[in-house]
């Protein structure tokens, strides 16, 4: 076990050295860093000061050195636009983003296990066809325009809720949360559910598939065969088996909740870390890109190596499969 | 039609003509078509045939777990005189665990891998009788014990995968008779499992079935094992039951051409040096069965009658048969 | 083509197909129209590629051209006759007063010419890529299947987004990007093909003929590689169209001047609270409509051409 720990270990490591010298040549190597960097009406003079203070005179393996050197120590660079630490910046919007995803994880498994369960214990009624298309529908609709829709219907036409912000909030741990205030939750609301959407989609059909598979096994036609009441088979001896995969496949999804927040949190102007990276994408503000890249590939891998941890605990065969 | 010959005492299970099909896209499979048979208090019918020919499906169909697209299209099942196939669902679920229980193939499988024994146990209890979890864990104990487990108090606390092969299948018989049921469907519960454990279990269930007048329903490939077993035998062929009698009679001297030659494909010891017998031929697609008898193409005997299907005829006191020219000469003789 | 799509399809009845000759072609498309909603799918997209195509002649008004555009016409209702009273605007103007309807034909060109170029460009590297790992195997299989196998575990709008923090923000870069993140579904695809095919005896016997690589690669291994790979073509087209569009209203996709579905919806986003719903509402209509009917198309394709489902 613990070599096995070892080498996900190294291996991740591995990824997040390589991933950081894709993200150092993609943002400072393509393209001319001095034209972003430094100020058009400097003069010569003033250009090489600054080009030797940036470094970007150095050969590029040596650039890459000091760029990895700073980002052990936690240092990003400076933001142009802000004036403040990029990692700062990022870790400040990151509890917005975390709130955000999180809520969306979970009202993914609260809408979709349902929907799921339903659809795999009657396949043929109008209602799971309704439910699986529906799903078709999440997995194909833009999440954007979905957004723009719940915008229009939920804050313009019906006027239920509020169409932008994180509304009030409530300071736990040095950090501001909306989910514990009334006002918060209605902001929350929509951009959780906006996000949650294509996982909705995917918790139904692994729900669906899940139940469909253990349905036919054979200790679901003992149960019935003991004369217990389907209630009790679905709930205990269905269910227990799907959740599982069900809670894996959403935690491993984590990462990808956290990306595409990037679009709902345009939407919704919810503060988090996504809106910060378009605007600075937009802005060109290459420090914050590289922050954001550089964090969101960290978590991505943590994530990965967690569930594999988890499932390696769960499931002896992964272990032994992995050689 | 024939009708099953009169008990004097009316029989626990009584199947008559039943017909079990699945409506597939590919067509109608007609899984179980015309079985009859009878089970007496406390007797053991073994019932024998290939892989895939209806079996299993008859067995469900007592239990009433035939799943869609599968459906029972004819025939009755009566258990105790009543109609089990006319039951609902919900009157069925009270017969399920209760009066009828089952046994399953493979003991690797029917108990939920993610819990506990004595969650699976205790339900069971429960389902039926308004008992404390106590009490229904003391019944649980008793059930583990009687089927040989030692220390059934620390068992309990397992996880199926705790357990060995055979051990489960004894937890899976331990569950069947928690109510102690007047009938136990066995679908072939000691194919998977090594020889000797499939001895310790089979002399179990013989005893339990004498001790408690439990009538049991076996399921097999396995003539041996319905030899030492079983009072009477049904021999099924493509959905169908081909013969049907007393065990020792039937494979003394069988009367369907079919059986006859099930038998003389058992490799034994009496026999040694002579080349095994086997049927030619594959067993037909039940989507699509020829004609007439469906042993017909098999079959040494087949003539230009047997394009009509016969009839499950008691050709002697006790004895019955599907076919035109049953083995009568070898009756004789023996 | 057809003898290609026909691979791996299963003898099945046509009771209306009886005197007929049955090619593998037409098995295929008698097995595809068993789905209504397929049909429809295909239906749809013939006429959405169609009026794309004819855009520039049924359109009322030439939407990129800012000399026609009046910009007191802007933002009215749908239905509504412009200033001049020439045309009406039968889905509304967005705010610099341009004709919804020839905004949307036209976006449709710029979305269907940005996904299908880019998911066609995406197969051609990917399928390359996939069927040299698939034939080379061991270092060169390993070296590209790993970069495939990293690549798909990062969600699609972060590598999106890292490319075009890369190269900045353009439509070829768009493009780019795409065909970044499409790749590798390909690879993977033609890869887990190529493998299995590639042990048949006609790989074999071609080997055995000492044709060149190229030719064994291109016209042997690649068409029976194909019917997968039109599978995933089909759905990454949908992806392409949707990611396409999702980087636009990002604002870092299509140049505000000629704009796609996508940059439609983001102009018409300010207008929405205030209750001007049709700038948004309608071009993202028609996104969906495209997406959806290519999604049920690609569904049905790989009902029928997985020999897996088939029994």
């Amino acid at each position: 076990m613990s070599v096995y720990l070892l080498r996900r270990l190294i291996q991740a490591l591995g990824v997040v050295l390589a991933m950081s010298v894709i993200v150092f040549i993609g943002v400072f190597a393509i393209g001319d860093p001095v034209e972003i960097l430094i100020s058009p009406d400097a003069d010569q003079m003033e250009r090489e000061r600054a080009i030797a203070a940036l470094g970007l005179d150095l050969p590029l393996w040596q650039q890459y050195a000091i760029f990895l050197g700073k980002a052990v120590q936690g240092d990003l660079g400076r933001s142009f636009v802000f004036n403040e630490p990029a990692l700062q910046l990022i870790l400040q919007r990151m509890p917005a983003t975390l709130e955000l995803a999180f809520a969306a994880t979970f009202g993914a498994i609260l809408i979709g296990l349902p929907l799921g369960l339903y659809a795999g214990l009657k396949p043929n009624s109008v209602g799971s066809k309704a439910i699986m298309a529906g799903s078709i529908l999440g997995f194909s609709l833009p999440t954007f325009w979905v957004g723009l829709m719940l915008i229009m219907v939920f804050a313009v036409q019906l006027g239920w809720l509020p169409s932008t912000g994180r509304g009030e909030t409530v300071e736990i741990l040095g950090t501001r949360w909306s989910f514990l205030t009334a006002d918060g939750l209605s902001h929350l609301l929509m951009p959780a559910l906006n996000l949650a959407l294509f996982k909705i989609s995917l918790v139904i059909r692994l729900t669906r598939a899940g139940v469909r598979e253990t349905m036919l096994m054979d200790y679901v036609k003992f149960a019935r065969a003991k004369g217990l009441s389907p209630f009790r088979v679905t709930f205990v001896h269905v269910f227990k088996n799907i959740l599982i995969p069900v809670v894996t496949v959403t935690g491993l999804e984590f990462g990808s909740t956290i990306a595409f927040s990037v679009v709902t949190e345009s939407i919704f102007a919810w503060p988090g870390m996504g809106k910060l990276i378009i605007d600075s994408i937009n802005v060109l503000d290459r420090p914050v890109i590289v922050a954001y890249l550089m964090i969101v590939v960290m978590m991505f891998i943590t994530i990965n190596l967690v569930v594999d941890l988890m499932y390696s605990v769960l499931d002896p065969r992964v272990r032994l499969e992995s050689k | 039609m024939a009708e099953p010959s009169p008990h004097s005492a009316p029989p626990t299970l009584e199947v008559r003509n039943l017909q079990t099909h699945f409506f597939t896209r590919a067509g109608v499979v007609r899984a179980v078509d015309d079985v009859s048979f009878t089970i007496g208090r406390g007797k053991v019918l073994g019932l024998v045939g290939e892989s895939g020919s209806g079996k299993t499906v008859t067995g469900f169909s007592i239990m009433g777990l035939v799943d869609p697209p599968g459906r029972i299209v004819g025939g009755s099942i009566l258990f105790q005189g009543r109609d089990l196939a006319k039951l609902s669902e919900e009157e069925m679920r009270h017969l399920r665990g209760n009066r009828i229980a089952m046994i399953f193939q493979d003991p690797m499988m029917t108990l939920n891998p993610v819990l506990r024994i004595d969650t699976q146990m205790i339900e069971t209890v429960q389902a039926h009788e308004k008992v404390s979890e106590e009490e229904a864990r003391g019944r649980a104990r008793d059930a583990l014990g009687m089927v040989g487990i030692p220390s059934p108090d620390e068992r309990l606390k397992s996880y199926p995968h705790q357990f060995s092969g055979g051990m489960r299948q004894r937890v899976a018989i331990a569950i069947a008779l928690l109510h102690r049921p007047d009938l136990i469907v066995a679908d072939e519960p000691t194919t998977a499992l090594d020889v000797t454990i499939q001895g310790q279990i089979l002399a179990e269930v013989q005893k339990l079935c004498a001790t408690t007048g439990t009538a049991m329903l076996w399921i097999t490939h396995d003539l041996s094992v319905v030899a030492g077993l079983a009072d009477d035998i049904a021999v099924m062929y493509a959905g169908r039951v081909v013969e049907f009698g007393d065990v020792g009679e039937v494979l003394d001297a069988p009367l369907h051409p079919y059986t006859h030659g099930l038998i003389g494909s058992v490799p034994s010891r009496n026999k040694r040096g002579e080349p095994l017998r086997q049927i030619p031929g594959m067993t037909p697609s039940l989507l699509k069965l020829p004609e007439g008898c469906s042993f017909r193409a098999r079959c040494p005997r087949a003539q230009e009658d047997c394009l009509v299907m016969p009839a499950l005829h008691d050709w002697l006191p006790g004895r019955l048969a599907r076919c035109h020219h049953p083995h009568l000469d070898e009756v004789a003789t023996a | 083509m057809s003898a290609v799509v026909g691979q791996g399809t299963p003898v099945v009845k046509d009771p209306g197909a009886k005197d007929k000759v049955e090619t593998p072609f037409r098995r295929f498309a008698s097995e595809f129209m068993e789905s209504r909603l397929a049909l429809g799918g295909l239906v749809v997209i013939s006429i959405i590629i169609l009026l794309a195509i004819l855009a520039p002649f049924i359109s009322p008004q030439d939407p990129y051209d800012l000399a026609v555009l009046d910009i007191m016409d802007g933002r009215m209702e749908p239905g509504s006759l412009s200033g001049d009273g020439s045309i009406t605007y039968w889905l509304g103007t967005d705010d610099q007063g341009r004709d919804m309807l020839s905004g949307i034909l036209y976006g449709l060109r710029i979305s269907l010419t940005v996904g299908a170029g880019s998911a066609f460009i995406a197969c051609m590297v990917g399928a390359s890529l996939g069927l040299a790992a698939a034939y080379a195997g061991g270092r060169t299989d390993s070296i590209i299947m790993r970069i495939v196998d990293l690549q798909l575990s990062f969600p699609s709008i972060l590598v999106a987004l890292m490319i075009l923090a890369f190269l900045g923000k353009s439509i070829t870069n768009v493009v780019i990007a795409i065909v970044v993140v499409e790749w590798a579904y390909y690879a993977r695809t033609v890869r887990g093909t190529a493998l299995v095919e590639r042990r048949r005896e006609y790989i074999e016997a071609a080997e055995c003929l000492a044709l060149p690589r190229y030719r064994i690669l291109f016209r042997h291994l690649l068409p029976n590689c194909l019917p997968p790979l039109i599978v995933i073509g089909t759905m990454q087209v949908a992806r392409a169209i949707a990611l396409e569009a999702t980087l636009s209203f990002l604002g870092l996709g299509v140049p505000i001047t000629e704009p796609s579905l996508g940059l439609l919806i983001a102009n018409g986003y300010e207008y929405m609270l205030s209750g001007k719903y049709w700038i948004s509402f309608y071009p993202g209509i028609a996104l969906l409509v495209t997406i959806v009917a290519i999604n049920l198309v690609g569904d049905q394709l790989r009902d029928v051409l997985n020999p897996r489902l088939q029994k």
